[in-house]
């Protein structure tokens, strides 16, 4: 590991003065859990770390007017857990619960997983399709950005290097409707998924009220199925429409091949995974 | 790695009793359990946060040693294996792993033993699916995983 200067603030305007102040050269740590591997393995080599464990600030999930109010600074082990995000996204405290192992949740915080961009992490199909925003602050102000303008490619986001995630903003799962999530892992129960989609719908009448598609994993950003979404909505909830429109992804996902399976695999499995998931929620499974 | 690295306080209570070390900040909270407390019950072997062999409890939490930096730990409270055991009383989960051939080598027991304590003051009586949810990130290269799951439901039902 290279050598750097630790620092550890006491508040959130102390931290965010040190990245002010040290610029490209200091690197934010929250958990650690993905930040203190890449210091081991010298794919980064910051002069400064500024550690967020003391902070007390921005570590709260609440609720108010239908939008989860999730603090940057929470463990995703207290989001699995909130029964505040249970009751309004139980989506999203499934996302969360499938991270890693407990091990891991218990430390990673919410704002760590946002910046760290992994697109084969868990929550993100989750956080795009409950239309979730992000609450960025730096010395120079705070910026709202919604979810989808955060990630921009592989472990890349829209992020400043003296910005500091504080809040994930995310409206209550509609309703009535029903979710899944899920996770394929053809390897082992505790790796990162090979594909996952996330998926909230309601038919009524015989006919999609409402569908919202994601996947993880299968190309540099999660990606919102969109195409699959138009295809859908207002016409008749069948297994036919769904084989159909879920035949679409196959044209949206950008896979790479990895110890995970190869490229072709995985844009096969995302038309496979993403049917099942419109047939869980569309009342058809 | 420069010559002159740059060095951090670092003071924790580890199994009740307070240390304060100076250290490298690369130092690893793993590597600062294990050379500067000299405490080798916790191991080290993916060190990468897979194995859970470095599992130890910080501020009342399972977590990795081998990922967290010793200088983030400055003022935890920290349990590690050495910690478990009530003097020569063990605790009633390393009493099942002993009765029911939890382990063989050894090398992931401390980690698995870190891990099953800390689910069973979560839930005291997991059914065998929360077991394998729970247990599912520390791996285990020779018993097989059905003695470590009998030893964590017989140290529930010892409770
Ligand atoms: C063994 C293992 C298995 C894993 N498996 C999964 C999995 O199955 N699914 C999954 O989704 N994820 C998985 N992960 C990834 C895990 O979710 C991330 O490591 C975690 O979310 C990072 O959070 P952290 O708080 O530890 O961030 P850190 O490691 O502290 O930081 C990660 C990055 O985010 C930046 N950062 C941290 N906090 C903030 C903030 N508040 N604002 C701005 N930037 C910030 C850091 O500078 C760094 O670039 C796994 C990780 C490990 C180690
Ligand atoms: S050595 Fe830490 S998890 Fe494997
Ligand atoms: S007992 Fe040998 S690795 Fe588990």
């Amino acid at each position: 590991m290279n050598d750097f200067a630790f620092h550890a603030p006491e508040t959130l305007d102390e931290a965010l003065g040190l990245l002010a102040q040290h610029g490209a050269d200091a690197k934010v740590m929250a958990g650690g859990t993905s930040l203190t591997t890449l210091l081991k393995q010298s794919l980064i080599a910051p002069g400064h770390i500024v550690s967020l464990h003391r902070v007390r600030e921005c570590a709260a999930i609440e609720a108010s007017d239908g939008v989860i109010r999730i603090g940057g600074l929470a463990t995703q082990r207290d989001v699995e857990l909130s029964p505040v995000v249970k009751e309004r996204a139980p989506l999203l405290a499934e996302a969360y619960r499938r991270v890693a192992t407990v091990r891991i949740r218990n430390v990673a915080t919410v704002g760590g997983g946002v910046a760290q961009a992994d697109p084969a992490m868990d929550p993100p199909p989750s956080l795009l399709i409950l239309g979730a925003s992000v609450v960025a602050k730096s010395a120079r102000g705070e910026r709202v950005i919604p979810i989808g303008e955060v990630y921009a490619d592989y472990y890349e986001t829209t992020l400043e290097p003296d910005e500091i995630v504080t809040e994930l903003r995310v409206p209550a799962q509609p309703s009535g409707a029903a979710w899944t999530y899920i996770k394929y892992l053809p390897r082992t129960e505790d790796d990162y998924a090979t594909v996952s989609v996330a998926a909230i719908g309601r038919a009524e009448g015989g006919s999609v009220a409402d569908v919202r598609v994601a996947l993880g994993a299968v190309a540099p950003t999660a990606i919102r199925a969109s195409v699959v979404e138009d295809a859908l909505v207002g016409q008749p909830a069948t297994s036919d429409a769904l084989r159909e429109a879920s035949q679409a992804v196959s044209e949206i996902v950008d896979p790479t091949d990895d110890p995970r399976g190869s490229a072709w695999y995985k844009r096969d499995m995302s038309v496979v995974f993403t049917r099942r998931a419109l047939e869980q929620v569309l009342g058809l499974a | 790695m420069t010559t002159t690295p740059v060095r951090q306080s670092v003071t924790v209570t580890v199994n009740g009793q307070e240390y304060v070390r100076e250290v490298p900040t690369y130092r690893t909270l793993v590597d600062f359990i294990r050379y500067d407390l000299g405490l080798t019950g916790t191991k080290e072997a993916c060190s990468v946060g897979v194995c859970g062999a470095c599992t130890i409890e910080l501020d009342g939490r399972i977590a990795a040693s081998c990922i967290t930096l010793a200088a983030r730990a400055d003022g935890a409270t920290i349990t590690t294996i050495e910690g478990v055991a009530d003097g020569d009383n063990l605790h009633p989960v390393q009493e099942a792993f002993i009765n029911h051939g939890g382990f063989q080598c050894g090398a992931c027991t401390p980690g698995q033993i870190m891990a099953a304590k800390a689910l069973l003051e979560t839930n005291p009586s997991p059914t065998e699916p929360e077991i394998k949810e729970w247990m599912m990130g520390n791996l285990c290269r020779c018993t097989g995983y059905y003695q470590i799951i009998e030893s964590i439901q017989a140290a529930a039902e010892a409770k």
